[in-house]
């Protein structure tokens, strides 16, 4: 499980994070919201370990061990799953390519054995069919070209593959139709299960319409101000940030 | 000091004594002596047994070298090169080579390792195991037979010098000149070994031809000499070099290759070139002058040259086609990495003359570390070549900020329905790509190898299959420690 104490970060000396506090326990699905500017996708890159910001305060683990120790890729292999906001254009690298790798990555840092191109073809065309997508997704080049919602579609096959122990969602929702949203939440939906947590990042309720959290957090200047139960998020979609927090 | 000037200094040291008797010791010696006059040039040709037409030819070529400059307007700066403080010749008997891959440098070892060399390979590169190289020789005598039955010669381009006089003496120099530029006259003067390919009309080559199966190969020296003709209608994919490191002790290398491609045939000639680069500070590595330069004789024929050059401190090199026949064509695809210290100025050079040529350049090139690379191209249509087209498209890739890229495209354009397109770009590995990667779980170097591939994946395309693997997994080595 995740366990984020009294977490303080800034970027360029500015503090953002101002002291977090949040606990996932396994099997759970947590929902984060608030306004623009709040420290929502600063929380989600400080969890994956991107460059740039510094940790000032606090702790964050999972499953105990120390998160904000380990490189990127040694969260990954750890089982931390970030869904990008704005997924990464790759171009010349196939997406089948691009998803092999990564699980082999994954697989040799766990100790596990590879899997051979034949292996992945057969597993990945399982979780596209199970996805309701379209096994021309793995031809492509890695968001090359991809319109916004099949980029999101893209992070959600990402993480079928990848199987994470828990999935860090940074907005998968912004700029998605209603059936791909839909798409989106029956992915992770699919996914749900004792030894699956989710932190759902997003500034609307609509996609907790269809992801059903056990917890929803509201953050506001880089700080959790309330938690309540899933009626919370239709409490802020009627109200307001300002009046629910106050 | 090179290995092959150390062991040639130890012998002389040896029989101090015999050294001042002169020049017809140091012939049962198997070495000409250090330096460059007619002597040297003599010597090579008695040496190989040849023909009073290409001694003359030689020492034609080397009269002309004393004329000329060495040529300064590549972007590549690098001490001048003694010419008269190195060998010219040295028999092969004379290198060390390590009786197993105990004595062989751990550093060299750990790189075939990542290229996924088998440890026979690995033996045969370093000229080791009996068995590995009996086992060449009669893979190599198996495919002689094959090619023997379609009547395609492969042989070294010495043996072809006796055993089809006629051949070599009609096309050798016949694409490149011997005064054609400082580098080429220096290897017309003094070339020791090279391939020689003639593929008779109509005919298709079973298999891809390479080195590999050339018995002697990695010992054909820094003068290599390279001439392949393919008759009409037929077709020939020749595979040069090795993705593995290749520690060839000469400093300095001049090669030429000449193809001559009738009508309807296609010569498609791809490259792996990985030669020694030199330490992190640019101490030592290859100097890498090569003319390369295909004829398109015939109507419709074919050239396609892909180069994937990630070796060498100093590439000079501009892989080219004369489009003499109409409707022929001519292909550059290229990849050129420098990290490092090193320095690149590649291109090519595409001469539009018969009706309706084509050319295509795909030029991929990256710099690291305080590596420079250079595109340097010419299209060239002259007044008579009516609906050519030429289609370039260069793009660099800079990794870290101590780097340089520069693009360099001449167009010569005498004819009004040409039609010229040129298309450049540089950018970055961007960070959110490296963290993007990171975040599915590889590793810095993994990220910057597949990031890289597919910026280069236009020309890895081009390459044969059991190349293509290899020349990917190269990229990434090329560039280890280049970030972060």
């Amino acid at each position: 499980m995740l366990k984020i104490e009294n977490l303080t970060a800034e970027i360029d000396g500015k503090q953002i994070l101002k002291g977090i506090t949040l606990e996932v326990p396994a099997g759970e699905v947590h929902a984060i919201m608030g306004p623009n500017g709040s420290g929502k996708s600063t929380l989600s890159y400080v969890l994956s370990g991107r460059e740039g910001y510094e940790i000032t305060g606090g702790s964050a683990t999972f499953n105990g061990i120390d998160l904000l120790a380990m490189e990127p890729e040694e969260r990954a292999a750890a089982g931390v799953f970030l869904a990008f906001q704005y997924p990464v254009e790759l171009p010349g690298v196939g997406n089948a390519n691009f998803l092999r790798t990564a699980l082999n990555a994954l697989r040799r840092a766990r100790g596990e054995a590879e899997v051979d191109a034949m292996q992945f073809l057969k597993l990945s065309r399982a979780k596209i069919k199970a996805l309701q997508m379209s096994e021309d997704m793995l031809k492509r080049n890695v968001n090359v070209g991809f319109s916004g919602g099949e980029k999101k579609r893209n992070e959600v096959l990402q993480m079928a593959l990848l199987e994470p122990k828990l999935a860090i969602l940074d907005e998968t929702d912004s700029g998605l139709d209603i059936d791909a949203l839909k798409i989106v939440a029956d992915g992770v939906n699919a996914m749900r299960g004792p030894d699956f947590s989710a932190l759902v990042i997003t500034h609307y309720q609509r996609l907790l319409d269809h992801i059903t959290p056990d917890r929803v957090h509201v953050l506001m200047g880089g700080r959790i101000v309330k938690t309540g139960g899933p009626e919370l998020a239709l409490e802020l979609e009627a109200e307001g940030y300002a009046k629910v927090a106050a | 000091m090179p290995a092959v000037a150390e062991t040639i200094e130890t012998v002389q040291s040896a029989q101090e004594g015999g050294y001042k008797f002169g020049f017809e010791t140091k012939i049962e010696m198997e070495f000409a002596p250090k330096g460059l006059n007619e002597d040297i040039v003599r010597f090579i040709s008695a040496k190989k047994g040849e023909p009073e037409w290409l001694l003359e030819w030689r020492l034609k070529a080397y009269a002309m070298w004393l004329k000329m400059e060495e040529p300064d307007w590549a972007a590549v700066s690098y001490p001048k090169f003694d010419y008269q403080d190195a060998y010219y010749y040295a028999a092969p008997k004379n290198k060390v080579v390590p009786k197993s891959l105990d004595e062989v440098d751990p550093e060299l070892l750990r790189t075939y390792e990542k290229l996924g060399i088998p440890l026979r390979e690995q033996e045969r590169l370093q000229g080791i195991a009996v068995d590995a190289v009996f086992d060449s020789v009669s893979v190599a005598t198996s495919y002689k037979e094959r090619l023997g039955k379609e009547g395609i010669i492969f042989c070294s381009i010495s043996e072809a010098v006796h055993t089809h006089p006629e051949l070599v003496k009609q096309y050798l120099g016949s694409v490149v000149p011997q005064g054609d530029n400082y580098f080429a006259c220096l290897n017309s003067a003094v070339f020791t070994d090279g391939s020689f390919v003639y593929i008779p009309k109509g005919v298709r080559c079973p298999m891809e031809l390479s080195t590999y199966f050339r018995i002697n190969a990695q010992n054909t020296g820094q003068f290599e000499r390279t001439l392949i003709i393919a008759e009409a209608g037929s077709h020939v994919s020749y595979l040069e070099g090795c993705t593995a490191p290749q520690r060839d002790e000469n400093q300095m290398h001049a090669a030429v290759v000449e193809l001559v491609a009738m009508d309807d045939a296609t010569i498609k000639y791809s490259t792996v070139q990985n030669w020694y680069p030199g330490d992190a500070e640019g101490k030592g590595g290859i100097y890498n002058f090569v003319t390369k330069r295909g004829a398109c004789r015939g109507a419709r024929s074919k050239i396609s040259w892909t180069q994937v050059e990630t070796g060498s401190a100093i590439t000079w090199k501009y892989p080219s086609c004369i489009l003499q026949g109409d409707d022929s064509v001519g292909e550059f695809y290229s990849v050129a990495i420098t990290n490092n210290r090193q320095q690149a100025d590649t291109g090519t050079k595409m001469w539009h003359i018969g009706k309706n040529t084509k050319s295509t350049i795909v030029s991929k090139g990256i710099s690291a570390g305080r590596g420079q690379n250079t595109y340097r191209g010419l299209v060239k249509i002259s007044p008579k070549a009516t609906g050519a087209r030429n289609f370039t498209q260069c793009d660099s890739l800079l990794i870290g900020d101590q780097c340089g890229a520069h693009t360099v495209p001449y167009i010569e354009n005498r004819c009004a329905t040409a039609k010229i397109e040129h298309e450049a770009t540089t950018s970055r590995i961007a960070e959110d790509q490296l963290f993007y990667c990171r975040a599915r779980g590889l590793n810095q170097e993994e990220a910057v190898g597949l990031i890289v591939n597919g910026f280069c994946r236009e020309v890895l395309k081009e390459l044969p299959m059991e190349f293509a693997v290899e020349a990917q997994k190269l990229l990434a080595i090329s560039l280890e420690g280049s970030v972060g």
